[in-house]
């Protein structure tokens, strides 16, 4: 873990603390989740204590304090999803990878995470694996979906 | 052209040379505008391709790219434009192209289909008849893409442009007519002139609260402060809408300009921009929106030589549905965790930094530069009594075209889902509709008359929050609809006053154990006392509206809670500890298909074996009720009868006919 490039996100929003939440999306962006180290060196340089920076990350949903899987899995349970049948979706992805939403797997290759709306409720119900959109799941279609994923 | 500009598309438009830097004044402007347009020959062949979101997630990129190398290999990259525009609205059928000036629309295009729209868009006239719309009802191929019936019944103004501009290019704005309402407020109105015209217009809050536009505005105008602020609510959070994430990926600049001309109509010298880090494509375009606006003299300093300054900071949300609430935000742009405040004193008044500021939602801002242009009368042109303009609704769920649409307000709810959103599919039947989100309720089939408009969707229960419209069939259950939004909300609650904290936990729980069969009589009137208190004593919007969901559904839909407490039935067959699957010996005939697609394995059987589902197994997942070929239809659905006792297995063995003799 070195210091140098969180630094240089400090800087990029010059260590304000206003920026906090800014600052915690880029490392989140970078590293994939907030290790500690990273929390210390931007409360000690923001001079921000870690209650609150704690506070802050455990309070939003795009931050992780355990690291993410080699792939994440984003199971979309808005409205439109939902009433097409996401949850049997989501059922399906937790008895084949044994995680629960929130979770990574031992071997770190995928992590599970329901998401609210991904903007293309056309191809309902949706499953999104690291950015690419699977449309129109159904149970029986997720294990060939997840098994493209090394 | 523009200081520190990167911008390749200068050699296209050389007019952009004539100006060496910022512009200066509205003369400066009216120059560049008309060189912009008299260098876009209307004649000259041009590809649109729809580059939203959700068009992204059915292949557009692969669809551009198609069209490029096309281009290319044909030698016609000078003579036919691409354009990739932002989200043209109809989801359903994309990726969409149409091609211009023939305004041939072309839906569900592959990579594939990049050739024969090439030729066609320079040889022109002859339509490519597969890729044309069909119209369900008489089969004919319709060609324009506004003689579409998903079209034809929508008033497209604010959404309008985002099918013919390119997000990342100012100057296709600009030729548009961009920014001289910016311009005409700076120049030929005063700023109480400006909050005025807005007052007139009637405009209330796209959002979810429905608060007259202008009145926030005069307020924070009157309110003492030393710095002032204007901010774009980006944070749409409601699963299933996203008609904000549309327009500001779409049409960015279109909010800048609102944005300008609000801080320009209460005194603001800054501005932010609230967006969720879920929308990256919205985060880009509007990030480069804004730089090139400063280039051009639109935001920064002395803005078209007026004397006004003007700053744009880009904000990203971290995910937490409560910072869409108002002070919520604020607090969260302060870089603190988004917990909302009592808010006797409005936020217009003492908002970021205990500092008079305004917050619109997106759409909200993107209607200001039509009204400062065309007027409040024309804004009012269409409406009801109290809800004048336009809206733009997210229609999805169980509904045959899925998309955002723009609508007069007062258009009918019949007329949305059925005229522009094409009905149910499947030959199921519409059962309701819910609007406003998770704040909101559903509007059974009774109501289906109900002109949209703030008031009129209050009074019946629900709320016109931000325009999310998910239609639900038979087959959705009213109970677990409730039971979803109250888990939705009790996730979401941050926690900071006890009513909400805990009341909406506890009616997921009652709520789920109603739909898990576990309901007793009694429950519902304790929701009903659950709601009172959640409804009178939490702190802020979200607390305040949990309980509708329940009580909408309450009210229109008795019978379904009733019956899943005392039947332990869910007459949707959807709560899955209420149903159950099996297969019926008489239909079966032993294909297999349900066997060897079971992800539980959970259905034995074979060749010429009548199949039968283990319950203890089983799921519920409803693959075999789904692949049973319809021939057979040999899976039943049940959900409160008892399954009938497995055949012997002498019965089990299916004797085809053609075997017999």
């Amino acid at each position: 873990m070195d210091n140098d490039s969180i630094d240089q996100i400090i800087d990029t929003h010059r260590a304000e603390p206003s920026a906090l939440i800014q600052i915690l999306l880029d490392i989140q962006a970078e590293r994939r989740w907030l290790p500690r180290e990273a929390l210390e060196r931007v409360s000690e340089r923001l001079e921000v204590p870690m209650t609150r920076i704690m506070h802050i990350a455990t309070f939003y949903k795009a931050f992780s304090l355990v690291p993410k899987g080699r792939h994440e899995i984003h199971i979309c349970v808005g409205t439109a999803c939902h009433v097409r049948g996401a949850e049997r979706v989501l059922d399906s992805v937790e008895d084949l990878t044994g995680i629960q939403p929130g979770e990574t797997d031992l071997d770190l290759k995928f992590s599970l995470e329901t998401v609210n709306c991904l903007g293309c409720c056309a191809l309902g119900p949706v499953m999104e694996i690291d950015g690419k959109p699977h449309g129109k799941m159904a149970p029986a279609k997720i294990a060939d979906v997840l098994e493209t994923y090394a | 052209m523009p200081k520190n500009s990167e911008d390749t598309s200068t050699s296209e438009y050389p007019s952009l040379g004539k100006i060496m830097s910022r512009i200066g004044s509205p003369a400066e402007l009216e120059e560049l505008r008309k060189g912009l347009q008299a260098e876009r020959d209307p004649a000259k062949p041009r590809i649109t391709l729809c580059g939203g979101s959700a068009c992204l997630a059915t292949g557009s990129k692969e669809v551009a790219a198609g069209m490029e190398a096309e281009l290319e290999a044909q030698g016609l990259s000078a003579q036919v434009d691409l354009r990739k525009t932002g989200c043209r609205g109809f989801c359903e059928r994309g990726p969409v192209v149409v091609t211009h000036p023939d305004e041939s629309c072309y839906l569900q295009v592959e990579p594939g289909d990049a050739p024969e729209i090439v030729a066609q868009s320079v040889n022109g006239h002859t339509a490519i008849d597969r890729l044309l719309y069909t119209d369900p009802g008489t089969e004919e191929r319709i060609q324009r893409e506004s003689d579409i019936p998903f079209y034809k019944h929508q008033v497209r103004r604010v959404f309008g442009s985002n099918g013919s501009i390119d997000p990342k290019s100012i100057e296709d704005y600009l030729a548009l007519g961009g920014y001289s309402a910016l311009e005409k407020a700076l120049f030929r109105m005063t700023s109480d002139e400006v909050v005025e015209e807005v007052k007139k217009s009637k405009l209330r809050g796209r959002g979810g609260g429905g608060f007259p536009t202008g009145r926030k505005w005069e307020e924070s105008r009157n309110a003492p402060g030393e710095a002032k602020y204007v901010i774009v609510n980006a944070d749409e959070g409601d699963p299933g809408a996203y008609m904000d994430r549309s327009l500001l990926e779409g049409n960015p600049h279109l909010i800048l300009e609102g944005l300008a001309i609000g801080a320009y109509a209460v005194g603001a010298r800054e501005g932010y921009i609230y967006v969720r880090q879920e929308y990256p494509l919205a985060v880009e375009n509007v990030i480069l929106a804004i730089k090139k606006a400063e280039e051009y003299g639109f935001l920064g300093t002395d803005i078209l030589g007026s004397g006004f300054d003007f700053t744009v900071t880009v904000h990203q949300g971290a995910g937490a549905f409560v910072c869409g609430e108002s002070s919520a935000l604020m607090t969260a742009l302060e870089g603190r965790v988004g917990e909302p405040r009592p808010k006797y004193i409005h936020t217009a008044v003492k908002g970021v930094w205990d500092q008079p500021s305004v917050l619109n939602n997106v759409e909200t801002w993107a209607n200001v530069p039509l009204i400062i242009n065309e007027g409040a009368e024309w804004f009012g042109e269409f409406g009801t009594e109290g809800s004048k303009g336009t809206k733009i609704f997210s229609l999805v769920g169980k509904i045959t075209n899925t998309g955002l649409v723009e609508v007069p307000m007062g258009m009918t709810l019949e007329d949305i889902i059925f005229k522009i959103g094409g009905g149910i599919p499947g030959g199921k039947k519409f059962k309701a509709v819910q609007t406003g989100g998770p704040s909101g309720g559903c509007i059974p089939e009774a109501l289906l008359g109900l002109e949209v408009g703030f008031d009129e969707l209050t009074e019946a229960g629900s709320m016109m929050g931000s325009g999310g419209m998910i239609v639900m069939d038979e087959d959705t259950c009213m109970v677990d609809v409730a039971r979803y939004f109250l888990a939705f909300l009790a996730d979401e609650s941050c926690g900071k006053c006890a009513p909400c904290r805990e009341g909406t936990g506890q009616m997921l729980k009652i709520l789920t154990d109603i739909t898990e069969g576990r309901g007793r009589e009694g429950h519902l009137e304790l929701l009903e006392e659950l709601s009172e208190v959640a409804r009178e004593a939490s702190l802020c919007a979200l607390g305040k509206s949990a309980p509708n969901p329940f009580l909408s559904t309450l009210r229109y839909f008795r019978d379904e809670y009733e019956v899943h407490i005392l039947e332990k039935r869910c007459p949707a067959r959807s709560c899955k500890e209420l149903i159950a699957y099996h297969i019926d010996p008489a239909l079966c005939r032993g294909c297999m298909q349900c066997m060897k697609q079971c992800p539980a394995d959970a259905i034995d059987g074979g060749r010429n074996r009548i199949h039968v589902v283990d319950q203890e197994a089983c799921t519920k997942c409803g693959t075999c009720f789904e692949v049973c070929p319809a021939r057979y239809d040999a899976v039943r659905k049940t959900s409160g009868e008892p399954i009938p006792p497995p055949v012997s297995e002498e019965q089990r063995i299916i004797v085809r006919k053609s075997k017999e003799t």
